[in-house]
């Protein structure tokens, strides 16, 4: 499973990073964890607003800090 | 020269973290927390849309910096979007510019710190500036905007909202207390935050107002340092910057002056709300106030690194144009509020 997170350093982006280590640890899931910094490369997912979650290729989320919870839901 | 240097920056952090200049920061942090919870990003970029009308667009995205970003790893990622897949480039580069201008923060910060006149100019000229800069763009590329072709927005789903009415009151109750808190009416103030607290406890649950506090401490926490090394600087160019050469440079009110006040402001970098106090520190070295407004104009929307950033969605030219539109109209906008004034 690949998990990206897109953003570009700021405590949000840093925040929702940290959400997505926490949901990988608590599900032991074996996930790897991208973060995508670049605002080209960010573009090309078609997301305006940043932090934004992407599992596998699908935008889970966008503009908002998911919480751990959601992030499980979202790798199960 | 070093004891100095500390002693310039120490007084500075006194003198300007004193409490009336918090009773001002506080409350705009909570309201700036409210926003970013609140108000649902959403609906507003429904605004945007290769389909809506224009004169919405371009109001909107002039207003929109109070809204929708107090940092600018909010605007950049929602410029590229209305850019390339939205209302196009004129409403972009309007919200491009908004975003950092007129956060509600700096606004508040601005009237504080360096008097209300300066502090309603900074949003009368940014809100003006960004559509008049919005639709020059638009214009000077009009015959490539109609050839692109229009695609729908990826919209975010819109979540849960609360009712429009309680929402409202809320918002105008915190901007009551930012306001009466800040005039020193302490009694009103205590009033106000009374029937606050009463309305969160009727129509907030729990969940809210822990991600509005949250959202408030995130704020607070990610800006407040930066300020007071913003202060802390402020004091020492006071201690370091001879007189003569700011009110040389950047005294008065002559086109000289406001032009060089805008390249500084275009060219530096100042994070969010520290061009405030060594805007401050300036003026009292000699800085006139059209030169500062200048600054307070070019300043917060441009920098170095963002300029890097805008390029690589916008490309070399439209940039180099945006940044010399910026320039002149920090220049020209300087110049006639400090004819205004004097």
């Amino acid at each position: 499973m690949k998990i990206e997170i897109l953003g570009m350093g700021c405590p949000r982006c840093q925040k929702t990073a940290a959400n997505a280590e926490q949901a990988v640890k608590e599900l032991g899931a074996k996930a790897e964890i991208v973060k995508v910094e670049k605002i080209d490369k960010i573009m090309k997912y078609g997301v305006m607003m940043i932090p934004a979650l992407v599992v596998d290729g699908e935008v889970k989320c966008a503009g908002k800090i998911p919480a751990v919870d959601e992030i499980k839901n979202w790798l199960k | 020269m070093e004891i100095k240097l500390l002693q310039g920056g120490v007084s500075a952090l006194l003198d300007y973290l004193s409490a009336h200049v918090l009773s001002c920061l506080v409350p705009a942090f909570f309201i700036a927390g409210a926003i970013s919870v609140f108000v649902s990003q959403a609906a507003v970029l429904k605004y945007f849309g290769a389909q809506a009308r224009k004169w919405l667009s371009y109001s909107v995205a002039s207003v929109s910096g109070t809204i929708l970003a107090v940092c600018s790893c909010t605007v950049l990622p929602l410029f590229g979007g209305i850019y390339k897949r939205g209302a196009g480039i004129g409403p972009a580069v309007a919200f491009l510019y908004s975003g950092p201008a007129i956060n509600v923060l700096a606004i508040v910060y601005t009237a504080r710190l360096l008097g209300y006149d300066l502090g309603v100019a900074r949003f009368i000229g940014a809100v003006a500036f960004s559509i008049v800069i919005g639709l020059i763009m638009a214009t000077i590329y009009r015959r490539e905007e109609r050839e692109k072709v229009a695609q729908t927005l990826a919209m975010p789903g819109v979540a849960d909202s609360k009712s429009g009415w309680k929402l409202i009151i809320y918002f105008v109750l915190l901007v009551s207390i930012l306001i009466f808190g800040a005039s020193k009416q302490w009694i009103i103030t205590g009033i106000l935050i009374v029937i606050l607290i009463l309305i969160l406890r009727l129509w907030f649950v729990r969940e809210e107002i822990m991600e509005w506090l949250s959202a408030t401490g995130r704020f607070a926490k990610q800006i407040f340092p930066l300020l007071l090394i913003g202060v802390f600087i402020s004091g020492i160019l006071k201690v370091v910057i001879p007189e003569s050469i700011v009110s040389n440079w950047v005294g008065g009110n002559s086109i000289r002056s406001n032009f060089i006040a805008s390249i500084f402001g275009a060219l530096m970098y100042f994070s969010t709300l520290t061009e405030v106090p060594i805007i401050k520190a300036f003026m009292e070295l000699g800085m006139g106030k059209g030169p500062a407004l200048a600054l307070l104009l070019a300043g917060p929307a441009l920098s170095l690194p963002n300029m890097l950033v805008i390029r690589s969605i916008m490309g070399n030219k439209k940039t180099l144009i945006y940044i010399l539109l910026v320039v002149i109209m920090a220049t020209f906008t300087g110049l006639v509020f400090g004819t205004i004034v004097s």
